[in-house]
């Protein structure tokens, strides 16, 4: 296989799955808070909660749709361009995808159906049965999809058959590989934060804009009750995912991290990574505090990439910048968090508009640190696709450069249109905000019909 | 347990979530394609929602196709998934639009609709188009060397795959307008009835030629039906001649009208129209799971896997069928000419 369908092939996955991944890292965290609505409003009857769940339920149509037609394009991708990969690991972690459809993805979709559209054709426990449904469906995909790249981090349980191809010695320990636990809540805090953050964004605009209604200091104050109690469990999270990398991908730790010499390593704040010449540029740290961090010894010898030869490391400054700007992002979600707590226990949170404005800005926040999070993840997993058992240039399927950068072109236009009209109708329904009267559906039309049928054109 | 036998009884299940997403997200696909046929925007209305709770879960079969493959018969996937590598992208992308189009189409406003009214059309019959490419090439053959594929990149585009496309989205088409018999009502039905006609017309017509040339595509194929352009080995044919008959026999009482006594009769009939081509199809490449290079034993993953998968399905199948009737049976009424449900 050529270089340049080898470097196509991975631009177009990461592409694809760059963009697949917005979506569920939304989704899993807004199913999560449509139910805990739904049964807030079943057990208090207040209306309030009624009307947030009928507002968000519309744009988690809008982004659940998307994250299904993104993710379907995954399932077919591993094997028309990795299909080395897929030949080699299909015994391995095929079941793990096989349980996801499963158990996850027929979960999600069935009740997706009596969700958006039951509303009146179902009682009002099934229909809340149906929104718990779809949000566990949502964790247990997390599950499953998270065990499976988790293996390719940390490989374990399997043997190398006589036809090169890889099996299975032990399922447990290829599901419940060492890295799962950590990576599987560090993904799913990641989401819950991601979530919380668009709904506080979105609730402080509609207060700055004066249209604020009940349902917006609500929701705001649920956002911020979410992050201020998740944002640290999640850098505690992010911890322990990093001691479990440092033990097992060191190479990875180390680009991250930026430590080019083995030794007592300091944690860098800024740096600008130069692979030529092995070292770093313009480099501001704090030495021995990455020993401390890693290993609980600020004087700790400490692996640094010249323990790797140069065709064993990661690109270093993708992932040493991604993991910054992770970090950066969950640092402006502790101090949302906190400094929304503040405001609250001091009764100050609603007139507050300097936060509100603040909060409004940071709304991306979590999905810029997913998906710094994945780069550095994947990117430092480099030049594996299965850590030290299988590369990814012997990865790739034997397709014709042209026929992958052709997919590639029409990868790019096709997701700037969906993906930019998506953006478009979700930031619309949040400028519009919800209403004190939020219309429950008349009949079973899809949420977010603005008009009777018979009054629209086209 | 099961031993020598998960192979195979893998395959069946693979070609039974294929044909169970041919059936059902084939109807509304079909309702896709059927779109630039509506008279007014009103219909269009009606037309999707007579599917827009159920297309979800109609294409995660799709995702269990792919995935299951992946799972069950990794070197299958590997050789199909690069030698279909194009038309598989199309429909890919084709699915993208027309999947985002359910919810985009009510949030666009003039110009905006419209796109994605034309983009939910086009996508169906784009998908639709693609999955007939992927089928024509698949049934044509697959090149194959030490167990990767060794083909180049436009190997499935021949005159043959061209007609199983064209063959298929006139059978989605079919199934599209059957369901539209079972859901609607008024001019919308009455509209639906006639284009049951035309397309079992065209369905005949097309699945004839399709059967015809699919003779042509191995000497294995013609051999087991028995049938070449002289001759005809009549103790190959006989047994297996119900196929081509039975697929006449529904052509004609779809035509006829079977939908007149039992609104989803018509439905039911087209995907026995289905099922007896897809029997047909298992009958021309037994007992190859990639034509003509690999059978299930040879693609297979390892038995542990397939077991470890087997002791998932057995209990999970029955539950996902039981859920998916009963969202079936929550929303079976009709829609209602306002576009909206009793």
């Amino acid at each position: 296989m050529d270089l340049d369908a080898l470097i196509l092939a991975r631009l177009q996955f990461a592409f694809t799955i760059g963009f697949h991944i917005i979506f569920p890292a939304f989704t899993i965290g807004l199913a999560s808070f449509l139910a805990v609505l739904e049964g807030l409003w079943l057990i208090t009857k207040q209306a309030r909660f009624r009307n947030l769940y009928l507002f968000w339920v519309k744009i988690f149509a809008l982004s659940f749709g998307m994250g299904v037609v993104s993710g379907v394009v995954m399932s077919y991708e591993f094997g028309a361009n990795w299909s080395e990969f897929s030949a080699a690991t299909g015994s391995v972690i095929g079941p793990l995808l096989a349980y996801e459809v499963l158990t996850a993805f027929f979960l999600e979709a069935s009740f997706l159906g009596i969700m958006l559209f039951g509303w009146k054709r179902v009682g009002p426990g099934l229909h809340f049965f149906s929104t718990c449904m779809v949000a566990l469906g949502t964790l247990v995909s997390a599950f499953w999809i998270l065990a499976a790249n988790s293996w390719m981090q940390t490989p374990q349980g399997f043997a190398i058959a006589a036809d090169g191809t890889m099996v299975a010695t032990d399922f447990a320990q290829v599901i419940f590989n060492p890295s799962l636990p950590s990576r599987l809540v560090h993904m799913v805090l990641a989401a819950y934060l991601t979530t919380a953050m668009v709904v506080g964004g979105a609730s402080a605009f509609a207060m700055l804009k004066k249209r604020a209604t009940a349902e917006s200091g609500t929701a705001l104050r649920m956002a911020v009750l979410m992050v201020a109690v998740t944002a640290p469990l999640q850098i505690l999270a992010g911890h322990e995912s990093g001691v479990v990398a440092h033990e097992y991908q060191p190479a990875k730790v180390a680009a991250l991290e930026g430590w080019w010499t083995t030794g007592p390593q300091p944690t860098i704040l800024f740096a600008w990574p130069d692979e030529a010449q092995g070292r770093n540029h313009l480099e501001i740290g704090i030495p021995g505090a990455g020993s401390w961090v890693n290993v609980g010894d600020a004087t700790a010898e400490l692996e640094g990439l010249d323990a790797f030869a140069p065709e064993e490391r990661p690109p270093v400054f993708i992932t040493f910048w991604a993991f910054r700007i992770m970090v950066a992002m969950g640092l402006v979600m502790l101090a949302i968090g906190w400094s929304g707590a503040v405001l609250w226990l001091t009764k100050r949170l609603d007139g507050a508009s300097l936060y509100h404005r603040a909060v409004m800005w940071a709304a991306p926040s979590g999905f810029i640190a997913v998906l710094a999070g994945w780069v550095t993840a994947e990117v430092g997993r480099q030049p594996w696709v299965v850590h030290g058992v299988m590369r990814t240039a012997d990865a790739v399927s034997p397709v014709a450069a042209g026929a992958v950068a052709a997919s590639l072109l029409a990868f790019l236009i096709v997701y700037a249109i969906v993906f930019t009209a998506g953006a478009i109708y979700i930031l619309r329904l949040m400028a519009k905000g919800p209403a004190t009267e939020e219309t429950p559906p008349e009949s079973d039309q899809p949420p977010g019909t603005p008009l009777p049928a018979a009054l629209r054109e086209a | 347990m099961f031993g020598g036998e998960l192979p195979l009884i893998w395959a069946i299940l693979i070609a039974t979530a294929v044909f169970l997403y041919v059936a059902l997200d084939g109807f509304d696909l079909g309702v896709g394609i059927l779109f630039p046929f509506a008279k007014d925007p009103r219909q269009r209305d009606q037309m999707q929602q007579a599917i827009a709770p159920v297309w979800d879960g109609n294409e995660t079969w799709l995702v269990l196709g792919g995935g299951g493959l992946f799972a069950a018969f990794p070197k299958a996937y590997a050789v199909i998934m690069p030698a279909l590598y194009l038309p598989i992208i199309l429909m890919l992308l084709a699915l993208i639009f027309r999947g985002v189009a359910f919810e985009f189409r009510h949030h666009g406003r003039n110009s905006g609709k419209k796109f994605w009214t034309a983009a939910f059309a086009g996508g169906s019959i784009g998908a639709a188009v693609a999955q007939g490419l992927v089928l024509g090439g698949f049934i044509q053959g697959i090149k194959v060397e030490d167990g990767r594929f060794a083909g180049g990149p436009l190997d499935w585009l021949t005159p043959f795959s061209l007609m199983v496309a064209a063959a298929l989205v006139a059978g989605y088409a079919l199934l599209g307008a059957a369901w539209l018999v079972f859901k609607t009502q008024g001019e919308l039905f009455d509209a639906s009835a006639r284009w049951i006609k035309q397309l079992a017309v065209l369905v005949a017509l097309a699945m004839g030629a399709v059967s015809l040339a699919t003779l042509g595509v191995d000497p294995r194929v013609t051999a087991r039906w028995g049938v070449s352009m002289t001759t005809v080995d009549w103790a190959a044919f006989l047994p297996l001649a119900i196929l081509p008959i039975g697929a006449v026999g529904l052509c004609f009482i779809i035509w006829r009208g079977v939908w007149e006594k039992q609104h989803l009769l018509a439905y039911l009939c087209a995907v026995g129209l289905f099922l007896i081509g897809y029997i047909g199809l298992a009958v021309s490449l037994w007992p190859y799971i990639v034509p003509f290079a690999m059978t299930p034993a040879d693609a297979a993953a390892a038995d542990n896997a397939l077991s470890l998968m087997l002791w998932g399905t057995v209990p999970m199948l029955p539950i996902i069928l039981g859920y998916t009737a009963y969202v079936y049976w929550i929303f079976r009424a009709k829609v209602t000419e306002d576009g909206a449900y009793h």
